[in-house]
């Protein structure tokens, strides 16, 4: 018997009872539909989850100094001045899994406006490409610096909420000025709230500033002194000299020419404390650290077998926490999905069985004109998964229509999957494949005489 | 020429411990083209040697040739081809599938027909068959629009859709009227006397077997008379009783 055929004998036999047949899909409508909607629902929620992790800077790469020793006394990780900001440059430009990097100065000093005065966390000095690193565009007042306040180290700052709310108290900050060592900065903008990260450090105590006025108008910083671990914060007394660059002294006895040509030093103008990269994805942190490497290593020249002049971290408890998390949401999903299918098979299986025993007199008349065991098996079967693959169709339709509902009404994130879809198609056959297989064998074993007889 | 032989034919079901003999031991020819009543009071064993005449129960003994072909060792699938091609069956109940058209009632054997046939084909036949059994104009009607004789008439173009030599009748007229039955039974004659159908019936009452031009009269699991009967229209109910 040809599939078209047995396909057509199921349609017309489904069609006896079409309020029967419809209620029987209806387990596995709202199976599929659940699964479609909640795969829509769950993949929306877990890219606005993954989102979120990342805000909290799971694509981070942090990339430090290595460590400075003199005569067997090691000063601790980001103690050599090995960064520059035209490396950081570099990686932005050669690595393509880099999506951003910000130069980073820190440094930490009173900050004073008016009557009131507080000590930040910290005072990072950095370029914008900073407030992209960490996802913090969004300001809750006023504008970012420029890149040429990062150039003309101009005197202009961002406070974080917690400096609004202690400096200003309710009062606007923006445009006013605020001192840090004396200096005095215009408040161009006020971060948006982001509070504690995970270790419990207030991230909005803080106050962002070009790199380039935080290094040499404020920390004072140069190459001359800043290999000693207690150099970026010093609190020496601020003088006019420190409002311009103050002059380098060089750090290595000066070259003969011959030495020159033999070992080539990158001339060094200015050097950074870190380096802040986001790669482009979480998937790609490691792609990212292995170009960031390679790009370092020859900027620095560093032979062969030489060790790194710098570290690279990243954000592993955040990246776990992301994976973890992904991980659990899609097995929860798959779960809720299975039972609502196996729920929606065990109806159809009921319902093939009490069809079995209504239609016993038409099987047997089938087999007395000739059907075999197995083309009653098949006729049910069939019968089933015709059943199982419009209740899949209905549930895909009732499904999506219900996941773009909930994103109309509630505003949810929802992405749709048509791995969902394909998924879905191909459980539904074969729920009725399995569950529409025990009452196809039951028919097929009838025997014909007592199925002639049966009332 | 033989068509169907029977030699020693029994049939014993096993009802647990208690083996109940239902056939025992049937030897008998038909010939092809016979129209043959099988009678026999209830208990008798006629409907039991219908199966097995049918090829749907296999003998518990013995040999049965259907067309030359020894049967009783065949396969349930075997059996199943046979009745396909060779056998056609008529039911007390008509069997019609409902809410199914006449002509998909009367086309669905050919579905289980070895070499598939053509959409078109099927319908054709299906058609030509209806029109010889005189329902070329109730093609689409389901079986709940038709009168009795009606639905059994289309019960009779489904039993003959393939051509088989044989055709079974097992009480074809007890759910029907006295014209109705009538009727069928006229048609019986027809198809028996111009196609040279084989057929065999199954009944209870004389009136019935008064069409046949033999009677076999069946008694606790054994033939009592088989008489040839010359003219059927000569015979009488009270002569066959």
């Amino acid at each position: 018997m040809r599939v078209l055929t047995t396909a057509r004998t199921a349609f017309t036999a489904l069609r006896r009872n079409p309020l029967r047949a419809m209620l029987t899909t209806l387990g596995i409508v709202i199976g599929v539909g659940a699964v479609i909607a909640m795969m829509e629902i769950g993949a929306g929620s877990k890219a606005a989850l993954n989102k979120s992790i990342a805000s909290m800077g799971a694509n981070v790469l942090v990339i430090r100094p290595g460590s400075a020793s003199s005569g067997g006394v090691s000063f601790g990780a980001g103690t050599t001045t090995s960064l520059t900001p035209l490396d950081c440059q570099a990686i932005l430009r050669e690595c393509p899994s880099i999506r951003n990097a910000a130069p980073m100065v820190r440094t930490r000093a009173q900050v004073v406006y008016g009557n009131r005065n507080w000590v930040p966390n910290t005072i990072y000095g950095t370029t914008t490409a900073y407030l992209d690193v960490q996802d913090w565009s969004n300001l809750a007042l006023g504008e970012p610096f420029t890149e040429r306040d990062v150039l003309n180290a101009n005197r202009v700052c961002i406070l974080g909420q917690t400096l609004a709310r202690e400096l200003f108290d309710g009062e606007s900050p923006i445009g006013k000025e605020i001192r840090i060592k004396n200096i005095a900065f215009r408040v161009t903008g006020v971060l948006s709230t982001k509070g504690s990260n995970m270790m419990g450090f207030d991230q909005d105590d803080v106050i962002l500033a070009p790199w380039t006025t935080i290094k040499y108008r404020v920390s004072g910083t140069t190459l001359a002194n800043s290999n000693q671990s207690t150099a970026s914060t010093s609190d020496s007394v601020n003088t006019l000299s420190n409002l311009y660059p103050a002059d380098q002294t060089s750090l290595y006895p000066e070259k003969s020419s011959v030495q020159q040509a033999n070992h080539p030093m990158p001339v060094r103008f200015a050097n950074i404390d870190h380096i802040m990269a986001a790669a482009t994805s979480a998937a790609e942190i490691s792609t990212a650290i292995d170009q960031i490497t390679e790009v370092l290593r020859e900027r620095h020249r560093l032979q062969a077998g030489e060790p790194d002049d710098f570290n690279i971290r990243d954000m592993a408890e955040l990246t776990r926490t992301l994976s973890t998390t992904t991980l659990l949401m899609t097995n929860l999903l798959l779960a809720v999905a299975m039972i609502s299918l196996v729920v929606g098979g065990v109806g159809i299986m009921n319902i093939m069985l009490v069809s079995v025993t209504e239609r016993t007199r038409e099987i047997g008349l089938r087999m007395a004109v000739g059907a075999r065991g197995r083309d009653i098996l098949r006729q049910f079967l069939v019968e089933a998964i015709v059943l199982c693959l419009a209740g899949g169709a209905m549930g895909i339709i009732l499904g999506h229509g219900g996941s773009l509902l909930v994103q109309f009404l509630l505003k949810w994130p929802v992405e749709t999957s048509p791995s969902a879809i394909t998924l879905a198609v191909f459980v539904s056959a074969g729920v009725g494949i399995i569950f529409g297989f025990y009452p196809a064998w039951k028919a097929s074993r009838l025997d014909p005489i007592d199925a002639l007889r049966y009332e | 020429m033989e068509l169907i032989k029977l030699h020693g034919i029994e049939k014993t079901y096993q009802m647990g411990d208690i083996s109940v003999p239902v056939l025992k031991g049937i030897s008998l020819t038909i010939k092809q083209g016979e129209l043959v009543a099988l009678t026999g009071s209830s208990g008798s064993g006629k409907s039991t040697l219908m199966n097995i005449l049918g090829c749907l129960d296999r003998p518990s003994a013995g040999e049965y040739w259907l067309e030359g072909v020894e049967t009783s060792k065949l396969s349930t699938d075997e059996r199943a081809l046979l009745r396909n091609r060779k056998l056609g069956f008529v039911f007390q109940s008509f069997n019609l599938l409902a809410r199914t058209s006449a002509l998909e009632n009367v086309a669905m054997p050919l579905s289980y027909t070895a070499e598939p046939l053509s959409d078109s084909e099927i319908k054709k036949r299906a058609a030509e068959m209806l029109g010889r059994v005189g329902l070329a104009d109730r093609l689409s009607h389901y079986p709940s629009q038709l009168s009795g004789g009606q639905q059994q008439r289309v019960a009779i173009a489904r039993a003959l859709i393939n051509r088989p030599p044989v055709l079974f009748a097992d009480e074809p007229t007890g759910n029907l009227d006295s014209r109705t039955s009538e009727e069928v039974l006229q048609m019986f004659e027809r198809l028996n006397h111009e196609d040279g159908i084989t057929i065999i019936m199954v009944t209870h009452d004389p009136k019935v077997a008064a069409h046949a031009r033999q009677v076999i009269c069946m008694n606790d699991g054994l033939i009592q008379n088989n008489d040839p009967v010359v003219s059927p229209e000569q015979k009488t109910p009270a002569e066959i009783s």
